[in-house]
This record gives C-alpha cells, sequence and structure tokens, in this order.
C-alpha cells in the first residue's frame, strides 16, 4: 500500500475542485470497496478527500412524486426508509441482496454506484489487466470467467458490474445529480455506466473530479416489481445473474415494464429487446420464453461461463411467470 | 481395557474457560503478545512460477526510513534442512508462484510493506506445469501415504470380481483444491537472545514447531521455545511451520535481541501454509445381485508440489470401510510447479469418503436397494485392510438411528419424485469414519498449590476446539476434584512434552497423560499433599493400537433442495449421528461435530480454488472469490452421538471428534441432489450450473 494524505472534505464545491485538480486525487465514501483496493495495490491515489461528512444522507420526496436519495445514504438506511419499502421495494430488495449487513451499514448509495466491474485478475496487482494496466492484456478471456461477461463484452475486457442497487435504479429509470468543477449536471444511470470497448480503464461516463450528490427516482412505476439475485452461496455473493424487473399488467396482457440484467455485462444491461417482445403481449411461457430468448441472442460465452446464458433465460422467465400472476401457467416437466 | 475415569466433570456441558477472554479480546494469541520495540517483517513474493531469480535490487527498500534489514538469497542464512517446502532463500531458484524470494523488517507495518514493493526483482522463467496431466513426467506412486499407510494394496482379484459382479460401478470423482483457511491467518513472533530463540508462533503443536524449526537451524531443541496459548483455528495447516515463520526466525536472527513479527495476508494463505490437493478417484465397485459387495477399488491421482511430496491417504478408508473380499487400492501423484499442499481436516477421509460413498449410493440405485440397507449388508465382523477385530464400530446402529430421527423413511426412493414451491426435493445418506489415533509421547505434571488448587500443566495447544475446558474436566475427574479446582498450563514448550492437535488425537492423547499424572500423584501423595507436591509422568503405551483396528463412525443424512429454473441448491437439513466414544463436554464436541459438517457442506456446494494455468497459481485467492459457506447457507444442522465409550481406547473411552464431522458430508448432500434432480454430480464442489436445463 502507497502512503497517501487524507482530507475530510466540508462541502461539495471545494471536495469536487481538490480532487479535480489532482489526478491522483479520489473521492473517498464508505471505503468499502476503493479501501479493499489501496491495500491490493490496484488503487494508489496519492490523495483521498473524504466526502462522507457531507450532509448527504437525506432521503426527500420530489413534487413530482419522485423520491431524491442524497449520496452519501448508506444502504441499510436506503434499504429500510419507510417510503422506499412502501414505494420502491425493488431498491431494497436489491440493496438487501448485496454484500453483507456490515457492509451495507458502511456502503453509501453512490459509492455502491459507482463501485468498480469486479474481475479477481483486476483485484490480483501481479496479474495483466487491461482495466488496471492498459495494453497489458486480459487473463479472463481465456482464464477463470465463471462470473464475467456474455453481453456487450470486448476482446480487452469481459468484466462485469456487479452493483446490484445499480441494476435496480436502471430499472426504475433513476437519474445522478453530479456535480463536476462547471457546475451541476444530470445522468440517467442508465447511461451512466460504459461497455469497455477498448478503453476499460473507464466504468462511468463521470469524468475525473465529478462527484454524485444525489440519485432522483421518478414517480413510482406502479404494478409488481421484483429482484432476483441468483448466485454461488445463498448470501454475500455477487450475481451469476440477477434480474430487476417491474411489470404493468392490463387485462391480461403486459402493459409496459422494466427488465434489466445484473451479472452479465459491464454494465447493467437493460433488456431492451425482451421488453419490446412483451409489451402488449399476453404472458404466455412461450412468450417469456421468446423474449429472453431475443435478448440473449447476442450472447457471447467464454470457456466458463456458457450456464449463465440458460440461468439468465431461465431467471428471467421465472421472475415474469411470477410477476405476471399466473397468467402463463408453468410448464410441468415431470 | 483401560481403567476407566468414573465420570463427574467429564460429560457435562460446560462453557469455555477460555470464552469470556476471547469474547474481550483479552486473549494473547501468538501475533497478540506484548513487546518492546518490535520490528514486523513483510515477504517479496514470486510473480513467475518456474526459474530462478536473476537479481535483486533493494536500494530503493533500503533507502526508506524504518527499513532495517532486506532478506535476500543473496544474504540468508544457511539452513540445515532438505525440506523442500522449508528451504526458504537457500536458493535463487523459484518453485511455485508466490514463493518467498525477499523479505524486509521494518519499523512498522506500513514501511515494510512499502519497502516488499520496492524491492525489484528479475527473473530467468523456465517452462512450468501446474495441473495434473500437463507434466510430461507422468504420475509418480509415493513410498507411502500420509500418516504411514501404503501407498497400493491388493488383496484377492479385483478385475476378477468386477467381471463377475451382477452389478458394478466404475466411475470417477474430483475433489477441488480447496484451503484451511482459518480465521487467524498464520503468525510467527521470533526474538534471538544469545543463543536462545523464542517463537510465538500460531500452532497446533508447540513441541513440534520446536522440533522443525530447532532442525532447520540447525539448534539444539532445549534452546528454542515455543509458545502458543490461544489459535484461531488450523485444521491442519498449523500442524507444523511453514515459510513464514521460516524467514520470521531467519530475519530475527539477523537482528538479535529484536522481536520480528510477521502475519500472513489472506492471499498468501492461499499459497504459503497447505492446502487440500486436488485429485480424481476412480472408484470400482463389484456387487452380488442383493448387493453383497465381491470388489471394492479406489484409484487416486492427485496434485502434489515437485519441491515436497504429500500424499493423502484418500482409498485407505475404502480399504476397511465394507466387507468386501477383493480390494485394490493405488495413490498417484502428479508433482507440479506449485505451492505445497499439506493437511487439512481429514486429510484422505473427506475427499475419500466422497467418492466411496456416493458410488455405494450408485450402486444402491443399481441394485434397487436402500442405500442404508446396502451398508448394513457390508458391514464386516472384522478389519479388512487388517484382520484385527474392531475396538468398537456401530456404524449400523448410527444408520439405524439416524435414519429414524431424520425421517429417512418419508422419503419415496424415486429421483424427482418431490417438489415444493418450484424447488425439486431430495434425501440423501452417506458414512463417516475416522480413525481413533492416540499418540505416543505425552506427559504431564500435577502439583498441589494450595488451598484445594491443583496445578496440571502439557503443552498441549487448544486450537479453539476446547482443550482448555476439556483437559481441565479429564484433570478433575482423574483427581476427584472440582473442575475448579484445576489450574491448566497448555502451550509452552517449558511445560510437559505433548503431541499435535491434529488427526483428532488431542484430547485422546493429553487426556491419557494427565490421567496417569493424577493417578500417580495420588497413589504417591493420596487425598491431602502438601503445597508443591509434584507428580510427572508419561503417558502409557497405546497397546489396544497393536490388537485392535481403532475408528469412529457416523452417519450423515441430507435434505437439498434444487430450484427448478436456476438450478440454486441449497441444504436445508444435514443432520449426523456419530459413534464417537463417551463425549467429554457435549457444548464443544457439537461444536466440533457441527463445524466438521459445515466444513463439509463448504467443501460440498462452495469450495473451488481455481488454478490458472497461464499465470500458474490460484486466481480466486480471496474470501471474496473463493467462498466458504455463508451463514445463509447453513440452516439446520445437527450432530448427536450413540455415547457408547470405547473402553480399549483411553481412561477417557473417547474418540477423537475434530475431523469426522467433514467426513460423507459431500456425499450425503450430493446423493440427496441426486434423489432430488436424478443429475449426479461427481465433480465437486455440486454448483447450480450442473443442473441447469
Amino acid at each position: 500500500m502507497k502512503p497517501f494524505a487524507y482530507r475530510r472534505a466540508t462541502d461539495a464545491r471545494s471536495a469536487v475542485a481538490t480532487v479535480a485538480a489532482d489526478p491522483d486525487a479520489a473521492f473517498l465514501a464508505g471505503g468499502t470497496n476503493l479501501v479493499d483496493h489501496l491495500k491490493l495495490g490496484v488503487a494508489c491515489p496519492s490523495l483521498l478527500v473524504d466526502v462522507s461528512d457531507l450532509a448527504a444522507d437525506l432521503v426527500e420526496h420530489l413534487p413530482d412524486g419522485g423520491l431524491r436519495i442524497g449520496a452519501g445514504t448508506r444502504n441499510s438506511d436506503l434499504a429500510a426508509h419507510p417510503v422506499v419499502r412502501a414505494h420502491y421495494p425493488l431498491l431494497s430488495e436489491a440493496l438487501l441482496s448485496g454484500a453483507s449487513g456490515q457492509l451495507r451499514n458502511a456502503a453509501t448509495t453512490a459509492g455502491n454506484l459507482l463501485q468498480r466491474t469486479r474481475c479477481g485478475y483486476f483485484r490480483d496487482a501481479t496479474a495483466p489487466c487491461n482495466k488496471r494496466e492498459p495494453g497489458s492484456g486480459c487473463p479472463a478471456v481465456a482464464g477463470h470467467n465463471r462470473h464475467h461477461a456474455i453481453l456487450g463484452a470486448s476482446p480487452d475486457c469481459v468484466a462485469t458490474h456487479p452493483s446490484d442497487l445499480a441494476a435496480a435504479m436502471v430499472a426504475l429509470d433513476a437519474t445522478a445529480v453530479v456535480l463536476g468543477p462547471d457546475g451541476e449536471r444530470r445522468v440517467p444511470i442508465g447511461g451512466l455506466y460504459r461497455l469497455p470497448g477498448d478503453d476499460p480503464t473507464r466504468d462511468t461516463v463521470l469524468a475525473h473530479g465529478e462527484l454524485i450528490t444525489a440519485v432522483e427516482l421518478p414517480a413510482p412505476f406502479g404494478g409488481r416489481a421484483r429482484y432476483r439475485k441468483v448466485r454461488d452461496r445463498a448470501s454475500f455473493a455477487f450475481a451469476l445473474v440477477s434480474v430487476a424487473a417491474a411489470v404493468r399488467m392490463h387485462d391480461g396482457v403486459v402493459e409496459d415494464l422494466r427488465l434489466v440484467f445484473g451479472g452479465l455485462a459491464h454494465r447493467p444491461w437493460r433488456a431492451a429487446h425482451a421488453e419490446d417482445a412483451l409489451r402488449g403481449s399476453a404472458p404466455t411461457e412461450v412468450a417469456l420464453r421468446a423474449a429472453a430468448d431475443a435478448e440473449l441472442l447476442d450472447a457471447r460465452t467464454l470457456s466458463g461461463n456458457g450456464f449463465k446464458v440458460p440461468l439468465a433465460r431461465n431467471t428471467l422467465v421465472s421472475v415474469l411467470r411470477e410477476l405476471t400472476d399466473g397468467a402463463a401457467e408453468p410448464e410441468d416437466d415431470a | 481395557m483401560t481403567d476407566q475415569l468414573t465420570p463427574n466433570a467429564i460429560g457435562r456441558d460446560v462453557a469455555r474457560a477460555d470464552g469470556p477472554l476471547k469474547v474481550l479480546g483479552a486473549a494473547p494469541y501468538a501475533y497478540d503478545q506484548p513487546l518492546t520495540d518490535p520490528l514486523y517483517l513483510c515477504t517479496v513474493d514470486a510473480t513467475v512460477v518456474r526459474g530462478r531469480v536473476a537479481g535483486v535490487d533493494a536500494s530503493a527498500a533500503l533507502a526508506m526510513d524504518g527499513v532495517e534489514l532486506v532478506l535476500t538469497h543473496e544474504n540468508a542464512p544457511e539452513l540445515s534442512t532438505e525440506d523442500g517446502e522449508l528451504r526458504v532463500l537457500q536458493s535463487p531458484e523459484v518453485h511455485f508462484r508466490g514463493q518467498v524470494v525477499a523479505a524486509v523488517v521494518a519499523t512498522t507495518t506500513e514501511v515494510a510493506a512499502a519497502a516488499a514493493g520496492a524491492v525489484v526483482v528479475t527473473y530467468d522463467t523456465e517452462p512450468f506445469a501446474v495441473t495434473a496431466g500437463s507434466d510430461p513426467a507422468g504420475l509418480h506412486a509415493p513410498e507411502k501415504v500420509n500418516a504411514g499407510y501404503p501407498t497400493d494394496t491388493d488383496d484377492g482379484d479385483l478385475d476378477a470380481a468386477v467381471a463377475a459382479a451382477a452389478f458394478t460401478v466404475d466411475e470417477e470423482y474430483t475433489t477441488a483444491r480447496t484451503h484451511n483457511n482459518p480465521l487467524e491467518p498464520h503468525t510467527t513472533v521470533a526474538t534471538w537472545t544469545g543463543g536462545d530463540l523464542h517463537v510465538f508462533e500460531a500452532s497446533q503443536s508447540v513441541f513440534g514447531a520446536r522440533r522443525v524449526l530447532a532442525g532447520v537451524f540447525g539448534l539444539d531443541p532445549e534452546r528454542v521455545r515455543v509458545t502458543c496459548p490461544y489459535v484461531g483455528g488450523g485444521f491442519g495447516s498449523k500442524g507444523s511451520p511453514h515459510a513464514g515463520a521460516v524467514v520470521t526466525v531467519m530475519a530475527a536472527r539477523m537482528l538479535p535481541g529484536r522481536s520480528v513479527k510477521f502475519a500472513l495476508t489472506r492471499r498468501q494463505m492461499f499459497r504459503l501454509v497447505g492446502y487440500r490437493p486436488r485429485m480424481t478417484q476412480r472408484v470400482r465397485l463389484a456387487a452380488a445381485p442383493d448387493g453383497t459387495l465381491t470388489g471394492v477399488g479406489v484409484d487416486v491421482v492427485q496434485e502434489s508440489a515437485r519441491i515436497k511430496e504429500y500424499a493423502e491417504q484418500t482409498a485407505v478408508a475404502a480399504r476397511m470401510m465394507y466387507a468386501a473380499p477383493n480390494r485394490r487400492t493405488s495413490h498417484r501423484l502428479a508433482l507440479l510447479d506449485i505451492p505445497v499442499p499439506t493437511w487439512m481436516r481429514a486429510p484422505g477421509e473427506a475427499p475419500g469418503m466422497f467418492a466411496l460413498e456416493t458410488a455405494i449410493d450408485e450402486l444402491a440405485a443399481r441394485v434397487g436397494i436402500d442405500p442404508i440397507a446396502l451398508r448394513v449388508r457390508n458391514e464386516p465382523e472384522r478389519d479388512p485392510a487388517t484382520g484385527k477385530p474392531f475396538s468398537s464400530r456401530h456404524l449400523v446402529d448410527c444408520l439405524h438411528e439416524g435414519a429414524d430421527r431424520f425421517g429417512w423413511y418419508d422419503r419415496d426412493p424415486r429421483p424427482r419424485s418431490r417438489r415444493v414451491n418450484g424447488w425439486l426435493v431430495g434425501y440423501g445418506v452417506a458414512a463417516s469414519t475416522y480413525p481413533a489415533y492416540r499418540m505416543p509421547a505425552n506427559s504431564a505434571v500435577v502439583r498441589y498449590t494450595a488451598d484445594d488448587r491443583y496445578r496440571v500443566e502439557i503443552g498441549a495447544s487448544d486450537l479453539g476446539t476446547g482443550a482448555w475446558t476439556a483437559l481441565a474436566q479429564i484433570a478433575a475427574d482423574a483427581l476427584g476434584v472440582p473442575q475448579d479446582s484445576i489450574d491448566l498450563a497448555i502451550g509452552d514448550t517449558r511445560l510437559p512434552r505433548a503431541t499435535v492437535a491434529g488427526g483428532s488425537s488431542g484430547t485422546a492423547s493429553w487426556g491419557t497423560a494427565i490421567v496417569e499424572a493424577a493417578r500417580a500423584f495420588r497413589d504417591k501423595f493420596g487425598r491431602t499433599p502438601e503445597p508443591d507436591d509434584e507428580v510427572f509422568a508419561d503417558a502409557p503405551e497405546n497397546t489396544a493400537a497393536k490388537d485392535f483396528a481403532l475408528h469412529g463412525y457416523g452417519a450423515q443424512f441430507a435434505e437439498v433442495r434444487v430450484h427448478e429454473d436456476t438450478g440454486e441448491i441449497r441444504v436445508p437439513r444435514l443432520y449426523g449421528m456419530f459413534d464417537a466414544g463417551r463425549v467429554i463436554n457435549p457444548r464443544t464436541a457439537r461444536s466440533q461435530l457441527v463445524g466438521g459438517m459445515t466444513m463439509g457442506l463448504s467443501m460440498a456446494l462452495h469450495e473451488d480454488s481455481v488454478m490458472d494455468t497461464a499465470l500458474g497459481h490460484t486466481a480466486n485467492p480471496d474470501l471474496g472469490e473463493y467462498h466458504i459457506a455463508a451463514n445463509a447457507d447453513v440452516h439446520e444442522i445437527r450432530a448427536d452421538w450413540l455415547g457408547i465409550p470405547d473402553e480399549r481406547l483411553n481412561p477417557m473411552g473417547s474418540k477423537g471428534i475434530g475431523e469426522i464431522g467433514i467426513t460423507g458430508t459431500a456425499a450425503a448432500i450430493a446423493n440427496a441432489a441426486h434423489h432430488a434432480t436424478g443429475v449426479r454430480v461427481r465433480e465437486l464442489p455440486i454448483t447450480l450450473d450442473k443442473f441447469l436445463r
């Protein structure tokens, strides 16, 4: 671990100015991801600007019926918030499926969204990794890739984004409020994340020094929602596949829906093809399978993650079957 | 028969003597000992798999404030050992990725780590082999396997039995490379004063650590003291010192009078302290039409390190478990450029009983009889391996009693016959076994101090299992006094000699010495001793081992659910019934058995150290990527015991319980998963992808 300087920010503007001015500076919030990376030698900032004291842990109603969540709101607090539980249960469910109680107590909303993509080779400072050391190669392509991407990957990087919260936020059409040196801008969470392409070093579209100060949710989508996470153990594991889904039914037909996969790509994967296939249709078993297959048509598997294709399909179908409330009968495969 | 203790303190559900200290954080583990101005060591680990260190540039590290020493193969003291794991920094050769190639000692851990990062090591590399089958040298037959068992056995004619059998099984079973990963990492604190060495070492055996370190450094063991009052788990990996201990003692030798401390990182725990090697077992069973076994064959191919052979006794349990006139077993090693494996909880039996007990389940299905009935049908009269009678063997009782308590006979034996809310539900059973070892060379001192108090001394180790408590219970009954009259002293080579907390032998071995000393004390001083009256005694010879086959047994039952859509596998219930002799302390015993079963669950479902064949090291070396069972994976796990003392074994009538709990668990779970789904998984861990369609 490299020695670093530490500064406690007292206001967002000066924190942004400080970090923006120093290419080796980084924001520190809950520290559940960055501190790991410091210890592993994966991140070596010379200055940490601690933003966890900024009064950014408020959850407030917005005039349009939406909700504004302060960036510093801890995962545990957000998951337990009565308004979130009542009107955005998808969010609570996603948060509570992530990490452990101890980590959720420390982790913040923005910090969760901005955790780095997850890959064992990225975390191993002795291994090549294009994300950590551009041009050094990607050992995951031919190596241990059980957890890696089947959608939107590139030859340079096959890592997946691990945030459950992010997948739910995309499904909820949330927007990040971002403060930069030149002022504030709004970035839909659906557009926050990048695919790796030929520059996997950046996970998001944020510029160095930009700080998420809040996340805004539109008025509730209505209907029924579910966050279903499938992983290698019952808790405290990253998703192999997750599905954030919200469905509004009308007269036995899918009126509108939002479907997002986690665990399949470098970013939360909005399943737009599947949504289009089902919007306005009766959710029969055949239709659900066809929608899932449409989304996974472009899946490209690696040596160890081929199972993610049937797993993603089955999980999506399973969740949609549940949300459409028996409108489609499960096949009896006895 | 041994003269049995009259149980009074033993058999009682007594809380851990060391519990309050541990809860308060006041129990001094090896790394926690108060020292004056200690120094901290950080190693530099090889980033290549095989080759030679071409050069070490330590100038930047040496220029840093607080750096006291950089140790390399060029300035390291010469060691007097041929042990390939312990010959640290004796040559520029690199034998596995992650090997210690240099070490920095500094005034703080932070400076030591920063300086270690500033040491520049260059290498000449050579081609390497890290997976079995990739090594052109082929397979190697060890001279013997762990614990001194023969490598191969061949009784009768297995091939003829298979050819003539009504039913056969011939399948390969693979168990993953798994890591011990105790909560407390391995730590060493070493201080040289004159020619004397004092080491605080996280160890399952202070005397074993002394013997090894004295040998490595060419010292009279009397000049080496090893202290370790508390251990945060080891599972075998702290059974003997590893490279980290050697490099720390070496560094301290170059800094006389200073204490040097070293604690491994979690990532280093995946390469420097041993692990259970990956292996494949071909199991052949031959049976008559009614399921009577006519042949059992197990052929093991296991990975090991080129620099130090370790052959797990994987097929040994199959030599003894079931009556079959024709038996053939073998162990072969693929010697690779990988870290050195070692003991991990029930070496041999843990992987061996996965393969054998899964194969037995497969045979039961083929014969079409209940798997419990098949086992009962093949219960041997005498130990098939040695021809000796069993000192006691209550496997059939465990199976029957366990089946009743678990509710085994509720099940419809057909696979895929039960479905609850989208989950396929199945039951599985497997047998457990582990030898009832008692080690030679244990001694104890009993001293009357004053005011009805007795001090009992033995250099035993409590690796977290409850020795502090159980040994006091034994001493109390041996002296005929209440348990709170006993002041126990363990964990130091200044105390009487004691053997390892390993092989599930601790309580039997140390307890026998304590009982011997206590009885000698009473013989000499009667019931009314004077202060400082003292007796030293050696434990008597283990004569039962000559005449009898000594083993513990058990039966484990699992309920498994597999999700129809996702293949997710859950184990809502595990139940174990054990033949463990007399239980000294039900509370700590239950912890051991339930802990073993939990580790067996983890072996079944989660643990898998993945070798990256290009980089040549474990690709998932931390607890984020290498999964062990989390709380949510562990639902109802219960362990009970028959409670029948084995009076031939020792004065307590006890059998070891530290390891038997992990044996058979994975097979019970795999068998239950097969019952649930119809899918037979023969490669651990049992992950969801194996059920996906």
